[in-house]
């Protein structure tokens, strides 16, 4: 097992748990500025997407996208060894972590062999999953996180509340304000004088950057390639202008071919914020070469598998590891959109954080996630890679109480004798049709199945009234009516 | 997006599985239905050992209880005839999910040829009887409620308002976020409440900000959850399942 255990975050950081979902949640719903914030952003983002793909044949966009990953996942093992190989030969230096808390030792061991005492990161979720910035805080070396949201974020003692918009539940009067209390910047409303500013002190922390650690959003097997994807520059200023740069991955973002990363990256950027391109489109292939005048001395690569080699024996949660990463689940989840991010209390929030979480933390933490969904399908209909992210939820509510394969931690730790025996009761009731015939005692004895819980449904609306005759009832006096009156059967008044 | 369905011929029979929220709670909705394919000159054949599909087992992670719930609705359909669902819910899980959940077991290839005959009341109504309607009601502004499952499991979110758009006195009006879940979700209204309350609040405010005076949808669950909160905040918003506003408009 190597469930993230290693909790080094400091006091006074926001914290957030997937165990308190529900205060959390209800926290969430309570606050009209996160409600607006998140309800803003994320009408915008739907519609950029939309548009986005307006001229895209989409659905075969989306199933090359899928056979991609599915083609990448299919030989992981041996394109991971491949993508080694190639790595190692163009210079790159690859590292294996079973787990977080082995990727932050070796993240620390590269730093401290430098006598690094400040890193500036690149946006990078894997090192979130790891709390990788408190880790070298306590080893003495400073983590500055260099994107914009990031940046804001860990300004504001907080953790991304987005995987693509860390900030996102910041409207620009809170940045302002956390830019003001934080940095001295003059308060303003406008967004490029507050960009500008962050520039500023952002580049004079580059130059002096010991390290650079960033993510990755494919690595190429074929050729050992890395590619990043963003907007801000601050990506392609992480992993060139420190002389090292260190770049974390989970080992399933391996693609078997340069000519895979193109569909891959028309699905990602428009999935994800609506943009034809981005930016910037790094893609590093080996650290500065003999006459070269810039980029990074050394590169390594930590390959980081967190619970990803369990999810991978499995071949229904495997489609769990196609992912790249867009958020498009969460843009569109109706629970996502109302709860924010940070109510999940998990690095990765939404829909496809509730089917990745349970994972990575076990279902005893996790456990309140998988049902955090009216499965709408809103997400499997907007993945780029078309996970079955509301299959996958189910399955999940089945390994919760007991009745899935127990490949995933915490299996069957939502077990109640009392909600098992309530079902057991539904599928005697339900499989003895002259018993549900018998009638409207029917709605009474399934009330029955969470008596302390059905309560709350007429906190909000009234209760459900059950009619005073069943279908089944209906039918039969109507079936009799038409025997009785075969000319007048489509006129006839029902009591 | 579904694969392009290819639709039979109208049949000389259906049967009709009501689904156990219409047994219960809105009997005259699935009586309705009945009359309208009746009307059709379909000989609607309802089998009296029905209950429940399962899904509600299904969702919630009882996948034991949920087949043994499915297993005995199989046997009810032993003729090729087609099988009308007043409910995309219970239509998807009938469809998409039974596959699933008798994959492996000796129902396999029984589960899959009943799947392959399930229809949505009004994929059937619109895409095999081609239906044809007279309005004789008077006028009024609807609302479309076309539920998640209809919409994404099953691919109809045009199939109820092409019924509706064929009554010459009822104005379709278009609500914010139409795609967007009510809030229901089975056992997720009762898992997550406050989500599922803040999530009706939207879609009633929605539907009562587009000037409808009613709601139609094809889904008892969301008609439960729209139409209880409507009643509960005292708004003049009715709402009915599609299969009586067709027959009460028409007949």
């Amino acid at each position: 097992m190597s469930l993230q255990s290693h909790d080094v975050r400091p006091q006074g950081v926001q914290t957030y748990t997937p165990r308190e979902f529900h205060h959390q949640a209800h926290d969430a719903l309570g606050n009209p500025q996160i409600r607006a914030n998140f309800r803003k952003a994320m009408d915008g983002l739907m519609t950029k997407r939309r548009d986005s793909f307006a001229d895209w044949d989409l659905e075969t966009l989306r199933e090359l996208g899928a056979n991609i990953r599915l083609r990448a996942l299919a030989k992981l093992p041996d394109l991971l060894e491949q993508l080694e190989a190639n790595c190692e030969a163009n210079g790159i230096r690859v590292h294996w972590a079973e787990d977080g808390e082995q990727a932050c030792r070796i993240i620390r061991e590269i730093c401290e062999s430098h006598d690094a005492r400040s890193v500036v990161k690149g946006k990078s979720m894997v090192t979130e999953e790891m709390h990788l910035n408190a880790y070298l805080e306590q080893a003495g070396i400073e983590a500055l996180e260099s994107d914009l949201g990031e940046y804001l974020v860990q300004l504001n003692e907080q953790t991304p509340s987005h995987i693509i918009m860390p900030a996102i539940h910041l409207n620009t009067d809170e940045i302002s304000e956390i830019l003001h209390d934080k940095t001295g910047t003059e308060r303003t409303r406008d967004v490029d004088t507050m960009t500008a500013a962050a520039r500023q002190q952002l580049r004079e922390r580059f130059m002096a950057a010991d390290v650079g650690v960033s993510g990755v959003n494919f690595a190429v097997a074929e050729t050992g390639t890395l590619c990043l994807v963003e907007n801000e520059g601050n990506g392609r200023m992480t992993t060139t202008v420190p002389p090292v740069h260190i770049a974390v991955t989970g080992i399933e973002k391996v693609v078997e071919q340069l000519r895979d990363v193109p569909p891959l990256y028309a699905l990602l950027t428009r999935s994800a914020t609506g943009q034809h391109v981005t930016t910037y489109f790094n893609m590093i292939s080996s650290p500065r070469k003999e006459g070269e005048h810039d980029g990074p001395k050394e590169v390594h690569l930590v390959l980081v598998d967190s619970g990803r080699s369990r999810i991978y024996q499995d071949d229904e949660l495997l489609d769990t590891l196609r992912c790249i990463r867009c958020g498009a689940c969460m843009n569109h989840c109706p629970v996502y959109t109302r709860v924010g991010g940070h109510s999940y209390g998990t690095t990765y929030p939404g829909p496809i954080g509730s089917i990745l979480s349970p994972h990575l933390m076990g279902l005893e933490e996790t456990k309140d996630l998988p049902t955090a969904s009216s499965l709408c399908g809103a997400c499997g209909e907007v993945c780029p890679v078309k996970i079955p992210i509301p299959d996958l939820l189910v399955r999940l509510r089945r390994e919760s109480v007991g009745e899935g394969r127990g490949n995933v931690p915490g299996a069957g730790v939502k077990r109640t004798r009392k909600e098992a025996a309530a079902w057991k009761g539904f599928q005697w009731l339900a499989t003895h049709p002259a018993v549900w015939r018998a009638g409207t005692s029917v709605p009474g004895k399934l009330r029955a199945l969470m008596p302390a819980k059905l309560g709350v449904w007429t906190d909000y609306r009234t209760a459900p009234k059950p009619a005073g005759t069943t279908l089944h009832a209906l039918v039969k006096r109507h079936q009799a009516s038409k025997s009785h009156q075969p000319n007048n059967k489509s006129h006839e008044e029902e009591p | 997006m579904t694969p392009v369905k290819f639709y039979p011929s109208k049949s000389e029979k259906v049967y009709f599985f009501g689904t156990c929220l219409v047994d219960l709670f809105y009997p005259q909705a699935g009586l309705d239905a009945i009359r309208l394919l009746e009307r059709e000159g379909i000989e609607v054949l309802f089998p009296e050992d029905q209950t429940c599909c399962g899904q509600p087992a299904y969702t919630s992670g009882y996948q034991q209880e949920a087949r043994a719930v499915a297993t005995a609705q199989l046997d009810l359909f032993p003729k090729p005839w087609p099988i009308v669902v007043p409910s995309g819910s219970c239509g998807g899980m009938m469809r998409t999910h039974y596959p699933q959940l008798f994959a492996g077991t000796d129902r396999e290839s029984q589960a899959n040829e009943v799947a392959g005959r399930v229809y949505e009341l009004t994929e059937f109504l619109v895409h095999v009887c081609h239906l044809k309607l007279e309005d004789s009601g008077a006028p009024e502004k609807v609302a479309m409620h076309t539920s998640c499952s209809a919409r994404r499991e099953m691919g109809l979110a045009e199939a109820g308002p092409a019924l509706l758009a064929q009554l010459g006195q009822v104005e379709l009006v278009e609500q914010a976020r139409g795609a967007e879940c009510c809030g229901f979700g089975g056992t997720f209204a009762v898992r997550h409440p406050e989500v599922s309350a803040a999530m009706v609040e939207d879609k009633t405010t929605a539907i009562a900000e587009a000037g409808a005076q009613r709601f139609v949808t094809s889904d008892c669950g969301c008609l439960m959850n729209i139409g209880g909160r409507f009643e509960q905040q005292h708004t003049p918003v009715q709402g009915e399942h599609i299969a009586s506003y067709l027959w009460r408009r028409t007949s």
